[in-house]
C-alpha cells in the first residue's frame, strides 16, 4: 500500500500530461506530416520519433521526481508514466474505431490511426502500443538511474542520429558536392532516411567523440588556460581566421538551396541584431519592430523601380536613404512612447506596426505605395559590373551587413551609451536620477534598431525584386523577438544562435513550416518558465536572472 | 511671466500635442466635410450606430478579461484574444451537428443556449489551464517576463487550434429566428443586431453585479486592491485569480459566440484584431476599470463604425473602410500617450502603468 502511494503521484501525473501532449501531438497533424520523413529508413520516422521522445522525456521527468536510492520505485514510477501516455494514445486509436473523429479533429485522418498502431490495425496495435509506450517509460527510468556520463553520451549519439537523419536533403546534396564523400552518401543514406549501418556507425561514432570529449576537455582546458596571454591570442586569432574562411567559403560549399537559406538567416540575423539593441540592451519590448523592415524596403523600392518611377537610382545610392529613413521613423516613432513602459509599450508599438501595414495595403495610398499588388522590378544591386542576383552573390551582401552591424553592436554594448541602455533596462527611475538623458538615449535605440532593421529591409527587397505588404506582418516581429529570446537577450551570438534555430531549420525541414508559429510560442512560453536567460546568454544577464530567483 | 512659462514646455510634449492637434484638425474638418457633403441621410447614420454599439458590445464583453486580469495580476493577458477564439470555434461543431440534424430550426432557443454554453465552457477551460501553466509560475518575474509568456501561449493556442480544426473559415450555420430586421419608421434594426445587444448588455449586467455584489467578487476586488493584504486576512489569493480567469473566460466565450452570430463565420486567427481592439477599449475605460472597460469598448465600436466615413469620407479619401483598423490603433495609441489612465480611471497614474 505504502509503496502504491510513493508510485502513483508522478508517474500518473506526468503520464496523464505525457498523454494529452501525445494526443495533441497527433491530433494537429505534426505526428502525420513528420510521418514523411524517415530517420532510420523503414524503422523509424520523424514523426515515430517525435512520439518516442515525448514519452521517454516524460518518463525521465516522472523517475527525476523519486529519489536515486530506491531503484524499483524510480523504474516504477518511470514504466507507470510511459504506460499513461500509450494507453491515452491506445483510448484515441479505440475511439477513432467508434467515431468518426474527423468531423471534427481535421489531422485524425486514417493515416494517422495507421502510424499510431505500425500498421498493424487496432486490435494487434492497441496493445502494442500500450507496451512500447511502457517500454520506453523504462528506457526513460533506467536513463535517469544511469551515471551522468553514460547518459549524456546516450542523449548526445541519439540526438546526432535523429539530427542527422533530419537533415538528410541538407547533407546529401553536400557530400554529393564533394567526390569522396559522394560515396559515403550510398553507404549512409537510402532515398527516405539513413541506413541501419549507417545509423549504427553513428550513433557509435558520436558516442565515442562525447566519451573521449568528456574525458579530455578538462584537460584541453587546463592546457589552454596555461598558455600565455600571448600564445592566447594566437590560439584566438587562428579561431577566428578560421571562422572567417569558412563563412566566405561557405556558399561555394553548400550549393544553391542552401545559400538561399542562408540569406534568409542572415537577413533575420540583421534584424535580430537590431531589436537585440531594442529589446535585448534598453529593455523596450518593440512589437511593432517590423514597421521598420517594412520602411526600408520600401524605400529602396520607391527610390529603386522603374515601376513607380520617383528616383531609378541605383541600389547603393538608395541604401543610405532607405536607412536614413528607417532612423528618421524610428525617432519619429520613438517619440510618442517615449513615456511608457513594459506592456503598454508593447501595444503602442504594435499598434504602430499593424498602423503603417493598414496605410501600405490601403486604396487610399494606391498610387504611391502600389496597394496589395506591391511594387515590382526593383534593380538588383550591383558591384562594379558585376550583378549580384543569385543567392551565392547576395550572400555576400548579407555577410557584410551582418559583419558592419554585429561589430556596430559589439562596440556599443561597452560604451557609454550601452551601458546607460542596460540602466534603463534595468530600471528607469534609477537611471533617470543618475542622470541619464532618457529621451535622447531611448530615441537611440529606437534610432539604431530602426537602422538595422531598415538596412535588413533594404537587402531583402533587392533580393526578393519585388515587396508585398503581406510580406510585413506582426509575424516577423514576432519571430524576431522569439529568435532573440531563445538565443538570450543581449547576446549577440546569442541572436545568431537563435536566428538558425528558428529560421534556419524551419526552412530546411518543408513539413515544419506549418508548425512553425505553433513551435515559436511553446518555445517562448518553455524559454521564460525554464530558461529565461535564453540558449546562449550574457554572463551579466544570466547571473541576475539567476540571483534574482533566488531572492525574489 | 514669460520667461518660465517658455522654459516649463518641453519640447517633446509640445510636439506630441501639435501631432494630436493636427489630429484633431482632421477629424473635425473630415466630419464637417462628411455632413456637408449631404451624401448619407440619418438612417445610414443609424444603421452605423447600431452596428457600432453591437460590435462595441461585443468588445467590451472582451475587454472585461483583460481589465480584470491586468487588475489583479497587472499584466496583459495578451492570448485572451486566443481564449475568445477557442470557445466559439469548438462551439461551431456544435452548431453544424444541430443544424445538420435539424434540431437548430425546430428548437432554436435550446441550441442557442448548448451553443453558448460549449462556447463558454472551452473558453474557461483554456483560460485556467494558461493561468495554472503558463502564469503562475512566473508571477513574482520580471514585468517583461509574463507579457513575453503570453505572446508566446497565444500564438501557440492560435496554431494549436489551426492544427486541431483546420486553417479554412468555417461559416457558422444561419439562425433563422435571428434573421430579418425590426422596422421602426424609417429606421430598421437587424433582428441579429439587436439580439447581440441585448445579450451582452444582460451578461455586462450579470458580470458586474457578480464583481460587485457576491462575496467573490468583493474578495476579487479585494485582491486586485493589494494582494498580500488580502492575503493577511484571509483571502485565497490564488483562488481568486482562477475566479478571474474563468469569469474573463466566461465572457470571452459568450462574447466568442455573439461575435459568431454577427459575423457569420469563425477562423483560427479570429481572436487577433478583436483582441486587440479590446485591449484598446480597456485601456480606453481605464484598465483596471470594470464599467470603464463596457463603455470603452462600446465607445470604441461606435467610433470605429461611424469614424471611417464621418471623418474619412469628406477628405476625400477612397475606400474609407479599409482604415478602420486604423482608426482603431491610433485611437489606440493616442490613448495611451495623452490619457494612459484611460477616459474613467485614476487609479493607475500612481501605480506606473
Amino acid at each position: 500500500m505504502k509503496l502504491v502511494k510513493m508510485i502513483w503521484p508522478y508517474g500518473l501525473k506526468l503520464g496523464l500530461g505525457g498523454g494529452v501532449v501525445a494526443i495533441l501531438l497527433a491530433l494537429i497533424g505534426m505526428v502525420e506530416s513528420f510521418h514523411q520523413r524517415h530517420i532510420i529508413s523503414e524503422i523509424a520516422s520523424m514523426g515515430q520519433t517525435l512520439l518516442a521522445c515525448t514519452a521517454l522525456l516524460f518518463s525521465y521527468l516522472a523517475a527525476r521526481k523519486t529519489s536515486r536510492d530506491h531503484l524499483y520505485i524510480s523504474l516504477s514510477n518511470a514504466i507507470i508514466c510511459g504506460l499513461f501516455l500509450g494507453v491515452a494514445l491506445a483510448l484515441l486509436v479505440k475511439i477513432s474505431t467508434i467515431l468518426n473523429l474527423r468531423a471534427v479533429f481535421i489531422n485524425a485522418s486514417p493515416m494517422l490511426f495507421k502510424i499510431l498502431t505500425f500498421g498493424q490495425g487496432p486490435e494487434k496495435g492497441i496493445p502494442l502500443l500500450i507496451v512500447s509506450g511502457s517500454f520506453l517509460g523504462l528506457l526513460g527510468g533506467c536513463l535517469f538511474l544511469a551515471p551522468p556520463l553514460w547518459r549524456r553520451i546516450f542523449s548526445v549519439s541519439l540526438g546526432s542520429v535523429i539530427l542527422i537523419g533530419i537533415l538528410q536533403d541538407l547533407l546529401r546534396p553536400t557530400f554529393a558536392l564533394w567526390g569522396p564523400l559522394a560515396i559515403l552518401n550510398d553507404w549512409l543514406y537510402t532515398a527516405n532516411g539513413l541506413t541501419r549501418p549507417g545509423a549504427v556507425a553513428i550513433f557509435i561514432l558520436t558516442a565515442l567523440v562525447a566519451y573521449i570529449w568528456a574525458n579530455k576537455k578538462g584537460a584541453w582546458q587546463t592546457t589552454y588556460q596555461s598558455l600565455k596571454p600571448g600564445q592566447k591570442k594566437v590560439v584566438q586569432a587562428i579561431f577566428l581566421f578560421l571562422s572567417f574562411f569558412i563563412l566566405l567559403a561557405l556558399p561555394q560549399i553548400l550549393g544553391l538551396f542552401l545559400s538561399e537559406v542562408l540569406t534568409i538567416v542572415g537577413l533575420y540575423v540583421l534584424l535580430g541584431l537590431g531589436l537585440n539593441i531594442v529589446v535585448g540592451y534598453a529593455g523596450l519590448l518593440d512589437l511593432g519592430y517590423v514597421a521598420f523592415f517594412a520602411i526600408g524596403a520600401y524605400s529602396v523600392a520607391l527610390l529603386t523601380s522603374p515601376e513607380i518611377g520617383f528616383m531609378n537610382l541605383t541600389f547603393w545610392q538608395a541604401l543610405p536613404l532607405a536607412i536614413a529613413c528607417g532612423v528618421i521613423s524610428g525617432v519619429l516613432l520613438g517619440i510618442p512612447v517615449l513615456k511608457m513602459r513594459g506592456d503598454y509599450l508593447a501595444i503602442a508599438t504594435l499598434g504602430f506596426g499593424e498602423i503603417i501595414r493598414i496605410l501600405v495595403l490601403s486604396d487610399f495610398l494606391r498610387p504611391w505605395l502600389g496597394g496589395a499588388q506591391g511594387i515590382g522590378k526593383i534593380p538588383k544591386p550591383f558591384v562594379g559590373s558585376m550583378e549580384l542576383s543569385s543567392p551565392q552573390e547576395i550572400y555576400y551582401l548579407i555577410l557584410g551587413g551582418c559583419f558592419l552591424v554585429g561589430f556596430i553592436s559589439w562596440r556599443l554594448r561597452d560604451s557609454r551609451l550601452g551601458r546607460a541602455w542596460m540602466a534603463i533596462r534595468e530600471d528607469e527611475d534609477v537611471a533617470q536620477a543618475l542622470g541619464i538623458n532618457l529621451v535622447s538615449t531611448k530615441l537611440l535605440a529606437f534610432a539604431t534598431g530602426a537602422a538595422f532593421s531598415a538596412l535588413s529591409g533594404a537587402i531583402f527587397a533587392s533580393k526578393l525584386g519585388s515587396v508585398y505588404p503581406h510580406s510585413f506582418n506582426v509575424m516577423i516581429s514576432i519571430n524576431i523577438l522569439c529568435l532573440i529570446i531563445v538565443g538570450g537577450m543581449g547576446s549577440i551570438p546569442g541572436v545568431i544562435v537563435g536566428a538558425f534555430a528558428l529560421v534556419g531549420l524551419p526552412e530546411l525541414l518543408r513539413e515544419f513550416a506549418e508548425y512553425r508559429l505553433l513551435v515559436y510560442g511553446a518555445a517562448l512560453v518553455a524559454m521564460m518558465l525554464y530558461r529565461p536567460e535564453g540558449l546562449w546568454p550574457e554572463p551579466i544577464h544570466r547571473r541576475e536572472l539567476h540571483t534574482s530567483n533566488s531572492s525574489p | 511671466m514669460p520667461q518660465k512659462w517658455i522654459e516649463r514646455i518641453n519640447l517633446m510634449d509640445f510636439l506630441m500635442w501639435s501631432i494630436g492637434g493636427l489630429i484633431l484638425t482632421i477629424i473635425i474638418w473630415g466630419s464637417i466635410a462628411t455632413l456637408a457633403s449631404a451624401r448619407y441621410t440619418s438612417h445610414h447614420w443609424f444603421d452605423f450606430i447600431i452596428f457600432g454599439l453591437a460590435q462595441g458590445s461585443i468588445y467590451a464583453l472582451i475587454a472585461m478579461g483583460y481589465t480584470m486580469v491586468y487588475g489583479i495580476l497587472r499584466m496583459i493577458n495578451f492570448a485572451h484574444s486566443e481564449v475568445f477564439m477557442s470557445g466559439p470555434y469548438t462551439a461551431y461543431f456544435v452548431a453544424a451537428f444541430f443544424a445538420s440534424s435539424g434540431l437548430l430550426d425546430r428548437s432554436p432557443i435550446f441550441c442557442l443556449v448548448a451553443i453558448f454554453l460549449v462556447s463558454m465552457a472551452m473558453s474557461t477551460l483554456i483560460a485556467v489551464l494558461l493561468e495554472r501553466i503558463a502564469y503562475r509560475p512566473l508571477r513574482s518575474a520580471p514585468r517583461l517576463v509574463p507579457l513575453i509568456t503570453a505572446i508566446g501561449a497565444s500564438f501557440f493556442l492560435q496554431y494549436t487550434f489551426r492544427g486541431l480544426y483546420g486553417s479554412g473559415f468555417q461559416a457558422y450555420p444561419v439562425i433563422k429566428i435571428l434573421e430579418g430586421q425590426w422596422l421602426w419608421g424609417e429606421f430598421r434594426i437587424l433582428k441579429f443586431q439587436a439580439v447581440v445587444i441585448i445579450a451582452a448588455a444582460l451578461l455586462m449586467a450579470a458580470l458586474y453585479s457578480f464583481v460587485q455584489r457576491t462575496k467573490i467578487g468583493k474578495a476579487i476586488r479585494a485582491v486586485s486592491e493589494d494582494k498580500e493584504m488580502a492575503f493577511m486576512v484571509g483571502i485565497d489569493v490564488d483562488r481568486m485569480i482562477v475566479i478571474t480567469f474563468v469569469v474573463g473566460g466566461m465572457a470571452a466565450g459568450a462574447a466568442g459566440v455573439l461575435y459568431a452570430i454577427m459575423f457569420k463565420q469563425v477562423h483560427f486567427f479570429m481572436g487577433f484584431i478583436p483582441g486587440i481592439k479590446a485591449f484598446t477599449a480597456a485601456v480606453l475605460g481605464g484598465i483596471g476599470n470594470i464599467p470603464g472597460a463596457m463603455l470603452g469598448g462600446i465607445f470604441l465600436g461606435v467610433v470605429e463604425s461611424v469614424g471611417p466615413t464621418l471623418f474619412l469620407d469628406g477628405l476625400g479619401i477612397v475606400a474609407p473602410y479599409q482604415l478602420k483598423d486604423a482608426i482603431a490603433f491610433i485611437l489606440l495609441v493616442l490613448v495611451l500617450i495623452f490619457r494612459p489612465t484611460g477616459l474613467l480611471g485614476e487609479r493607475l497614474a500612481v501605480k506606473k502603468a
